[in-house]
């Protein structure tokens, strides 16, 4: 990817010289060969000509549009993250990167993977618009309160690279730095077998649905007052009202939030708001908990 | 330019000429598409607004809904009734200086002023209901319907942010009336020379198309889920 | 033989004398000045702020400042330099003081307003004087919310507010140069015989007419969630951060064409006169200003690649930047085709105005940079963009300001200034210029961010080059102060015609009489019309 954001990038570069060098030589050649050599000199009476006037409009369209045309198939590539990714979520605050691996590792700062994956990151923040940049990735998205968004790469060589928060976020916006961390697989492995001491995200979210007594409406049956979570992570839900919504990481986190947003079509809106009193962290392990229920079986006889 | 008093009599000069202009009517047109500008301006200005209330109104229906049947629709209604009479005080104030009325002209400023200033009371009653129901978004704020407590809060920022300077275009509006009507007064108005009355009506109509907008968008949501 | 050069008997300048003549004038040439003055001030308290930032980058360690006062040096700068310079420089100092003489008209349609504009502008500045004073602001010259509704704690309030009543004076001077350009041209001056200068002020003004207002509401609604705790922008009650950014690019997009195409009807001008010729392309170049008025409007998510916007919505941004960039290509084009078998002076406006061209087609070039999404992903919030739009607005705009500055300095003052000092100060701008932002393109495609007060030492060598850069552009400023001053006593006198140019300005005494004309004009002819023998024009 980083390859063919540079390959666009030196094009550019090449146009651009072009260009520059072009009208500047111009605008050289021509103060010199007709400059003023008399006071009282005047200039050819030329008002215009409409055979260069086309050309000159429409030559740089031409030339923008190629421009735009592999930009935005390059930055569609970009925006689309591969089907197998290995996900890693990512909250930010002011001034430090927390990272969360799916099997519970937590690191500041500083984030392992493993070359030759694919990575998704999906992050948010806990106060105000940071931005999640990898300068040798071509990586950038903002990260911003109260929603997820997503960013993937795919790591080629092993090494240290370079993070940076890319969207000003107050005093400490330029210490807001860490690293990724490339380490060939085995090494990743070794690494991640370190430990994770509460144990993968989706566990620590079972226990967090306990805890929180979630359980007691959403069972694992249609006899819950509320709706049945298993194998509901990616399809699309029925709305009170009409409309549907499509079950992702946003409206998991929106539903336990702000539940009366979206009712499910014949439920009530009877499920508490859990705004301001779950931090960001459980919030992410409720959610890939939920991914993990599997659809059960269904029962003929009940 | 010194002499040039005694060579144009007054009658082509007429005090109420700027020096900038050729005639009269270079002033009035100028006048005119000046105020037209700003009103323009205007636009974008509640546009900001009503983009703003576009958008949440599309995210949170429910919450809006909830939060307009909080307004009372019948003082709103009153103060639509109102303001929509006042435009036609003004539209006949305009008339009246046009052809020189100028008792007519004087009341129905005052009439003008007067509708304006009770939509302005109503209005004030409204708010004071918002105080009391702890309808005033912030740290105090209450709502029935649990669940839209936060969303409702949206609502209610919109509410007062578009009615509250809705409310300061009308005070100053009361106010270009107050110089309006000295002008009628004194005899500076005349048939040659009422543009004033008629751009000062063309912002007052202005403001009134704001709140027969803000009135639905506000006030009659939700009325019937 | 030329002839003795005299002052005219009564002019705008002696028309009556005393500080209440000055603060209570009607005449748009003295507003011109009371702007000049305003401006002049507001750009060295920004320039001041820069200095310290170039001073602090030139060590990777943020050991000369601490960051929260680099955090306000930078907001600081920003507001000083977008909201009370740039925005207003060409508009209300040369379009005040020229406007009205292009068209052959006494005044501009409204003087008391254009008084009032001015009054509103101090109030304005006086407003962030006094946040600067109270411990300065740390937002950005952005104000994203929600750190700006939220969670900074510094003087927003009075910051917002004083952008918001200068605000006014932009939308008011606007709909008086709409309301005069409309109205109160000379018999005989049709559109197509506009000068271009103009016409590049008219499409600014529709566009501070249409787009002020909107940045109005946004920091007043930034104003009122901080104080009244609204919560448009608060995620925690709902609101949307992201929207704010809608609001505020919708108007800040537009506002640097406000920016640039002043300066780009101040070069059309000069580029005639330098060359003695018309402008190559006259309508080409009149419709390129409207184009951009009207396309600027329609691209502000570019800011906003990597904020949250949907992959659709980036696209249909993406190609209308492209398409954005197209009219200005084409001025570019037809000022250097009218160098073509032109009389080309190498004065010192000509000498701003080739500078403009070529800084602004590297601004510009790059700009394309940026309208190509997978590209601006890597540079956006980087050094990539400050290069770029410095370019634009320093290597653009003020080289713009500056060759307008000089070329009209006769008719507005009636003297001549030093010459050679001119052209060196040009000179000393040029490079400084350069060596500046040159490096800057360099950084943010290697990855150093925005608004950064210490940095990776890989990035020392770049940023120490930027900060040389810096000491002499500074220096190139401050030169042309000190000898246009000096001129306004010891300079020779101008004449009415001193270049040899044409335009109804050049027709009038230098400097001219109140009501600018002893008898109103008639037009009968194209613009740009230069006769066989010029001499008839000297004096």
């Amino acid at each position: 990817m980083a390859g063919r954001v540079d390959a666009l990038y030196f094009l550019l570069l090449g146009v651009s010289i072009f260009f520059a060098l072009l009208i500047a030589g111009l605008i050289v050649y021509y103060a010199i060969k007709y400059r003023r050599r008399t006071a009282d000199e005047i200039g050819a009476r030329i008002h215009g000509g409409m055979a260069l006037e086309v050309t000159w409009s429409v030559v740089p369209l031409l030339i923008t549009m190629v421009f735009f045309v592999w930009g935005a198939s390059v930055y569609f590539a970009m925006a689309r993250p591969p089907e197998d990714t290995l996900n890693i979520y990512v909250v930010a605050k002011q001034w430090m990167w927390k990272f969360q691996h799916l099997d519970g590792q937590r690191e500041i700062n500083e984030l392992h993977v493993p070359v030759g994956r694919n990575v998704k990151l999906i992050a948010t923040s806990e106060d105000v618009i940071h931005d999640f940049f990898v300068p040798a990735f071509r990586t950038k998205v903002d990260v911003i309160p109260g929603r997820y968004v997503s960013a993937w790469f795919h790591a080629t060589k092993p090494g240290r690279y370079q993070i940076f928060c890319a969207e000003y976020c107050g005093t400490r916006h330029s210490g807001m730095t860490g690293q990724v961390v490339v380490m060939e697989p085995t090494e990743y492995q070794t690494w991640l077998s370190g430990g994770a001491p509460e144990g993968s995200l989706a566990s620590a979210g079972e226990k967090l649905f306990q805890d929180l007594a979630c359980i007691t409406c959403h069972r694992g049956d249609a006899q819950g007052r509320g709706p049945v979570l298993q194998g509901l992570f990616g399809k699309i839900v029925e709305l009170q009202g009409g409309g549907t919504v499509f079950a992702d990481e946003a409206y998991i986190r929106e539903s336990i939030l702000m539940p009366g947003a979206k009712i499910t079509a014949g439920f009530q809106p009877i499920m508490p708001a859990f705004q301001g009193l779950i931090s960001e962290e459980q919030l992410l392990q409720l959610i890939e908990y939920v991914k993990s229920l599997q659809a059960q079986p269904q029962n003929t006889n009940k | 330019m010194a002499d040039h008093a005694g060579a144009h009599p007054a009658a082509e000069h007429p005090a109420a000429l700027a020096h900038q202009f050729d005639d009269l009517e270079q002033q009035k047109e100028a006048s005119t598409l000046g105020m037209w500008v700003f009103l323009v301006t205007e636009v974008l200005f509640f546009g900001g607004m009503f983009v703003t209330y576009a958008v949440y109104r599309n995210a949170y229906p429910g919450a809006f809904a909830a939060g307009s049947r909080e307004l009372d629709v019948m003082l709103g209604g009153i103060n639509t009734a109102v303001l929509i009479t006042s435009s036609l005080t003004m539209a006949l104030a305009v008339h009246a200086a046009q052809t020189g009325n100028r008792r007519a002209l004087v009341w129905l400023l005052v009439a003008t002023m007067a509708l304006g200033g009770v939509f302005l009371g109503i209005k004030s009653v409204e708010y004071y209901h918002k105080l009391v129901e702890h309808h005033i978004p912030g740290p105090g704020f209450r709502f029935a319907e649990a669940e839209y407590l936060k969303h409702a809060q949206i609502f209610f920022s919109l509410y007062f942010m578009m009615t509250g300077l809705h409310a300061l275009h009308m005070i100053i509006g009361i106010g270009l009336m107050l110089f309006m009507l000295r002008w009628a007064w004194n005899g500076t108005i005349t048939t040659e020379y009422y543009a004033p009355i008629e751009i000062s009506g063309l912002y007052w109509h202005f403001v009134d198309i704001v709140w027969i907008f803000l009135f639905p968008l506000l006030y009659l949501i939700g009325r019937h889920v | 033989m030329t002839p003795t050069v005299l002052l005219p008997l009564r002019h705008y300048l002696n028309d009556g004398y005393g500080v209440k003549s000055w603060l209570l004038t009607r005449d748009h040439k003295r507003i011109a000045l009371l702007y000049l003055a305003a401006v002049t001030f507001f750009f060295f308290v920004g320039g001041a702020f820069a200095v310290v930032i170039r001073l602090e980058l030139a060590t990777p360690a943020g050991d000369l400042v601490s960051d929260e006062t680099y955090n306000k040096l930078f907001t600081m700068h920003g507001v000083m330099m977008v909201f009370f310079f740039l925005i207003p420089v060409i508009p209300s100092v040369l379009g005040n003081f020229l406007v009205p003489i292009m068209i052959g008209a006494k005044d501009l349609a409204f003087p008391k307003l254009n008084l009032f504009s001015w009054y509103i502008y101090m109030l304005g500045g006086l407003f962030t004087l006094y946040a600067l004073v109270a411990g300065g602001v740390d937002t950005g010259w952005t104000f994203y919310a929600p750190f700006s509704t939220v969670s900074s704690t510094t003087n927003v309030i009075p910051t917002a507010l004083g952008i918001f009543i200068t605000g006014f004076s932009s939308i008011l001077t606007g709909l008086n140069f709409i309301v005069t350009i409309h109205r109160m041209r000379a018999p005989g001056l049709t559109w197509f015989r506009l000068p271009l200068f103009i016409w590049s002020t008219y499409a600014t003004s529709l566009i501070n007419v249409l787009g002020t207002p909107v940045i109005a509401i946004t920091v007043l609604l930034v104003a009122a969630e901080r104080l009244f705790h609204f919560g448009f922008f608060d995620p925690t009650v709902g609101g949307d951060p992201v929207l704010f950014q809608h609001l505020f690019w919708f108007y800040s997009h537009p506002a640097v064409y406000i920016m640039v195409l002043p300066a780009m009807g101040v070069i059309s001008e000069l580029v005639a006169a330098g060359c003695r010729k018309p402008v190559f392309g006259y309508h080409f170049v009149a419709f390129a200003s409207l184009a951009i008025a009207v396309l600027g409007f329609l691209v502000w998510g570019h800011h906003m690649f990597v904020a949250g916007e949907s992959v659709y919505a980036a696209m249909i941004f993406s190609i209308l930047s492209f398409l954005v960039a197209i009219p200005s290509a084409v001025k570019v084009f037809n000022w250097t085709a009218t160098m073509y078998k032109g009389a080309v002076s190498w004065e010192t406006p000509m000498l701003y105005a080739y500078g403009f061209i070529g800084l602004f087609t590297i601004g510009g070039l790059t700009g394309l940079f940026l309208a190509t999404i997978a590209v601006d992903v890597h540079v956006t919030d980087t050094y990539f963009v400050i290069a770029h739009f410095h370019y634009i607005m320093v290597g653009g705009t003020i080289m713009g300001y500056l060759g307008g500055l000089h070329f009209w300095w006769p008719k507005i003052s009636g003297r001549l200034y030093n010459e050679a000092l001119a052209k060196v100060s040009a000179f000393i701008i040029f490079i400084g210029f350069n060596l500046t932002f040159f490096p800057q393109f360099v950084l943010g495609y290697l990855g150093m961010p925005r608004r950064y007060h210490a940095y990776p030492p890989d990035f020392q060598v770049l940023n120490v080059l930027s900060s040389a850069g810096a000491s002499i552009l500074g220096v190139g400023y401050l030169i042309p102060m000190v000898y246009l001053m000096w001129s306004l006593r010891y300079g020779p006198l101008a004449g009415a015609n001193p270049w040899g140019a044409a335009g109804l300005e050049w027709t009038t005494t230098s400097p001219p009489p109140t009501e600018n004309f002893a008898e109103t004009p008639v037009v009968d002819s194209e613009p740009y019309q230069y006769p066989a023998r010029v001499e008839e024009y000297f004096g």
